[in-house]
């Protein structure tokens, strides 16, 4: 990829000039098949489920492709030279977990719970308000840079997201434990969502300011670098922060995705590995301290080591127990290699949440081994285009931002996808795009709109000579 | 900055590939014993995804298969039906999407869904064919007729008791009733109606036990009727060499080792009286002395000749009957009468019934004919199989003569038929503490056809909590419903 902003460095054009390989094509003619796919899979879920092509495929063929194509002439317009892989991969998520959304919700049972049916109206309006912050992103927010000036409002804009759910008459608890959601009219929103973008912002700004203080000034001690005393006041910060969340909202997901977030972040503003050692080290330590007195923690882990026990203790009615991690595993294996084909599985047995938090079990079941391998290598191949345009990014604070939202966007699927195939305890949070939730398909769409504005600005050929050659430099050496 | 950041990103490739080698753990190691867990309701879910294939009476289902309209959140889309469900569930057992199954409905569970591997090659057919699966049929060797006069003889009775009838030559089950019974139908599905139904049936709730299958699971006192296995042990151990001669019997009989004396009922001719008339009437001190004069040791070797104090297998398994172990002269002697630990199921003694008939040899009782596949072809069939033979065709003849005396002149007239030679024993056992209870009714017999042949062998028991003592005999209560079941058998061979 170097090697194409190489030769385009070396051609005189300007900005947007017609003709420069800015592989807006290329991501056009993936975003076909991105909306071709979804479309194919939503007309195999209606010739299982009732025989027939449902009736809606046309108009969500058409809705899927009608956003995919604002999206892309959104990016062609304003982000010219954006990484072309991100929105097709996105787009394909997307559409998919409308598919099994819609899917899920031909299910009787699940209709009859009020967990299902209609949903995947919903999921398309909020599909559609996510390009729409998607689009304003990439129209508003010329140049990413100018995040940086938000770094403290940041602050104080995440802090407020994230304790919103304990607001008295503002949190609605939804679910047995996980305090992470508020009540706006009839809608419920996941704050969470949106606090992991709004605190990666402060993160890149803060050590980006505070990165040489953090990096130089330190001692060595068994060939570690140990930070001063109050250097550590930031990390100390942020793992209290961490430990607030999950013990009162009791949500371990969120806590380890924003501490995972900061030491990622930490590590690559300082470059020391003790920084590392110390994160993996506060984690640890505030994840036992915590589970010691949380029965909530507690309760996960044991239903993370005996699913099957936990299992029998709620079919026999014990209160606070759930079959929801037994039934997953039962679909994922169910499934087996090849899966039972879209609409052919019986995940509804999943109930609560099998559209939105365990959406991937329906996955499992339905597309196999195959499927879901697919599906996690596109996951994967987003965080890594993300990595990818951070060490593409000539500023160190377009760098920061996108290495922490693509890092944040790798935990969060290794949290939820390894929490339903029961790799790690279970925590209340949901898989990007493929989850029915307005919340979270907002939220990273405008991650992505971020990404690929980032990604736009470290392709661009030939740096605008009106602009500040010097602004990586300069902002280097600049007192904070 | 980038060298942390290239770290990071091996560090995401890590994490998915953590997330990848866990999901093939899950869905490619794992699988089947997921797949297959009986906990997984995907695997009842597919018991009762296709129509359930049928048990057959007579050419005729007796079971059938129902898919209810759209019945709410039910993801089980047939339902199990039986036809005169109270009848046959002695023979079905139940396939109920709630409460599991049992019987031929479990233990056929393969066939009947299809599942099974001797249908494997149909169903590769099928599914290149596009055909839906379908299970087979299990075809059971049972007689409509004679279970019919089984059930209806024990309900116009009214009280509990069983009926067991066998084909002698082969061993096949004609009929198998228990009342009071209940009706699989009825708890089938998976509503709060099923569940009250079965809640009600259940032991706790209901003292008449409905779902007992008498038939096979329950064992009584012998009393009287076991009388035949201890005149067959005199046979074949050479006691006595014929039906008429004078046996050593002394009248009063005080049993051995105690000053205990065992009584008949009734001053009835015993004294040194042959076998014949013994049986005839019935004398506990004749067959008493028998059992004590040849010793436990024997008497224990030709009840196990006849099967008792082992399980069978119809395929449905039958309690064990049972002749004790390591008893005294006088416990020998108590339990050659059908007393003392002595215990037997309805099958058990319609197996005796039926090896006297048979000349002799016990054929293996068994109530499968054969098992189909959906089209009708046969996955395999049950030969009738030789058991054991308690004795000689010698001495199975003189054993018949006296049970043929018994209905022709003694306390089984009630069962005799026009035209046909019967041949029975009665019994009445007494139990429970000082012989306080209400004793159990038996009556065992064959039917003699005048070319020689022999149809059927039955065993009939009842218990009557209602019924006033004095009319509590083999003969009065439970020969009636032998003599209906022996001639709905032979009406229906002609």
């Amino acid at each position: 990829m170097s090697s194409t902003t190489n030769t385009s460095t070396n051609h005189t054009s300007t900005i947007g000039s017609i003709g420069t390989p800015s592989r807006r094509n290329t991501e056009l003619a993936l975003l076909v098949f991105a909306v071709a796919i979804p479309v194919f899979a939503y007309a195999n879920v209606g010739l299982a489920i009732n025989d027939k092509v449902p009736a809606g495929l046309l108009s969500y063929g058409l809705g899927l492709g009608l956003l995919a194509g604002v999206a892309h002439l959104a990016v062609r317009k304003f982000a010219p030279y954006a990484d072309p892989l991100l929105l097709p991969l996105a787009t394909l998520l997307n559409g998919l977990g409308l598919v099994a959304i819609w899917r899920l919700d031909q299910s009787k049972l699940l209709q009859q719970l009020n967990v299902a049916g209609g949903k995947a109206t919903n999921q398309l309006l909020y599909t559609a308000m996510g390009i729409a912050l998607f689009v304003a992103a990439l129209v508003f927010l010329k140049d990413h840079r100018v995040l940086q000036r938000y770094t403290y409002i940041s602050m104080a804009g995440a802090l407020v997201l994230l304790l919103l759910p304990l607001v008295p008459g503002l949190g609605a608890d939804l679910t047995y434990g996980a305090k992470i959601w508020i009540k706006v009219g009839s809608f419920t929103i996941q704050p969470g969502e949106f606090a992991k973008i709004v605190l990666a912002i402060f993160f890149a700004g803060y050590l980006m300011v505070k990165r040489d203080a953090l990096a130089l000034a330190s001692r060595r001690f068994m060939g570690l670098y140990l930070p001063r005393g109050r250097d550590l006041g930031p990390i100390i910060a942020v793992w209290m922060l961490s430990i607030l969340i999950l013990v009162f909202e009791t949500d371990l997901g969120t806590s380890l995705l924003f501490f995972g977030m900061f030491v990622i972040m930490l590590y690559v503003a300082t470059e020391r590995t003790s920084w590392i050692v110390f994160g993996l080290l506060m984690s640890a330590a505030g994840a036992v301290g915590v589970a010691s007195f949380e029965p909530h923690v507690q309760q996960r882990v044991q239903a993370w080591l005996n699913p099957m026990k936990e299992y029998t203790l709620s079919q026999q009615g014990v209160i606070g127990h759930s079959e929801q991690s037994m039934q997953a595993l039962w679909a994922f294996g169910s499934g087996g290699t090849l899966g039972t084909g879209w609409g052919q599985g019986h995940s509804e047995l999943i109930r609560f949440a099998a559209n939105s938090d365990f959406i991937l079990a329906t996955f499992g079941e339905e597309l196999g081994l195959a499927g879901i391998m697919a599906i996690l290598l596109i996951y994967g191949l987003i965080a890594e285009r993300g990595v990818r345009t951070a060490l593409a990014a000539r500023d160190p604070f377009g760098k920061l931002l996108a290495v922490g939202l693509s890092g944040a966007f790798a935990l969060q699927v290794f949290v939820v996808a390894g929490g339903v195939m029961g790799l790690i305890p279970l925590t209340g949070m949901t898989m990007p795009f493929l989850a029915y939730g307005g919340s979270s398909v907002i939220a990273n769409w405008a991650l992505i709109g971020i990404l690929i504005r980032i990604s736009d600005t470290a392709r661009r050929p030939a740096p605008a000579p009106a602009g500040n050659p010097d602004a990586e430099m300069t902002q280097v050496v600049r007192p904070s | 900055m980038n060298k942390p950041l290239r770290r990071i990103a091996i560090f995401c490739g890590l994490l998915v590939l953590s997330l990848l080698l866990r999901d093939n753990w899950l869905q490619y190691v794992k699988a089947d014993t997921l797949r297959e867990d009986p906990a997984n309701r995907r695997v009842t879910i597919a018991r009762y995804s296709t129509p359930r294939g049928d048990i057959i009476v007579d050419g005729n289902p007796i079971t059938g298969s129902t898919a209810p309209r759209s019945s709410g959140l039910n993801d089980l889309k047939y339902k199990r039906t039986y036809k005169n469900g109270p009848m046959w569930s002695p023979v079905t057992g139940y396939a109920s999407q709630a409460f599991g199954a049992n019987q031929l409905e479990s233990l056929e569970d393969g066939i009947l869904t299809g599942n099974d591997d001797r249908l494997f090659f149909r169903n590769t057919l099928d599914m290149i064919t596009g055909k839906q699966k379908q299970g087979g049929n299990v075809v059971t060797t049972l007689s409509a007729a004679a279970q019919k006069a089984a059930y209806n003889g024990l309900k116009a009775q009214g009280g509990k008791g069983a009926v067991v009838a066998l084909e002698p030559s082969t061993g096949k089950i004609l009929a198998l009733a228990s009342y009071p019974s209940y009706d699989p139908s009825a708890f089938a599905g998976t509503s709060n109606t099923d569940a009250e139904a079965w809640k009600k049936l259940q032991k706790k709730y209901n003292p008449n036990d409905p779902m007992l299958n008498r038939a096979l699971r329950e064992t009584y006192p012998p009393g009287s009727t076991f009388k035949v296995v201890t005149a067959a042990a005199a046979l074949e151990n050479g006691l006595y060499k014929s039906a008429d001669e004078n046996t050593d019997s002394p009248l009063p009989y005080v049993m051995p080792g105690t000053t205990t004396e065992l009584k008949n009922e009734g001053s009835i001719p015993c004294k040194n009286a042959t076998m014949r008339i013994a049986l005839r009437y019935s004398c506990n001190t004749v067959f008493g002395k028998i059992g004590a004069d040849l010793g436990n040791d024997k008497m224990l070797a030709e009840a196990k000749k006849f099967g008792f104090d082992s399980e069978q297998f119809t395929p449905v398994r039958s309690s064990a009957s049972v002749f004790s172990d390591n008893m005294n002269q006088s416990q020998t002697a108590l339990s050659s009468i059908g007393q003392f630990n002595t215990a037997a199921t309805p099958l058990q003694m319609a197996m005796v019934a039926s090896a006297v008939a048979n000349d002799g040899k016990l054929m293996k009782p068994y109530m499968i004919d054969k098992l189909q596949s959906s089209n009708l072809d046969t996955v395999s069939q049950t030969d009738p199989e030789e058991m054991s033979q308690p004795l000689s065709s010698a001495n199975a003849q003189i054993l018949q003569s006296m049970m043929e005396t018994v209905v022709q002149d003694g306390t089984g007239k009630n069962a005799q038929i026009n035209g046909v030679t019967v041949g029975g024993k009665t019994g009445t056992a007494q139990h429970g503490v000082e012989n306080s209870a209400n004793p159990y009714a038996w009556f065992i017999s064959y039917a003699k056809l005048p070319d020689g042949s022999k149809p059927v062998a039955v065993a009939v028991v009842i218990e009557d909590d209602q019924a006033n003592r004095d009319d509590i005999s083999g003969g009065g209560l439970a020969a009636p419903i032998a003599k209906s079941v022996m001639e709905a058998v032979i009406n229906s061979k002609k």
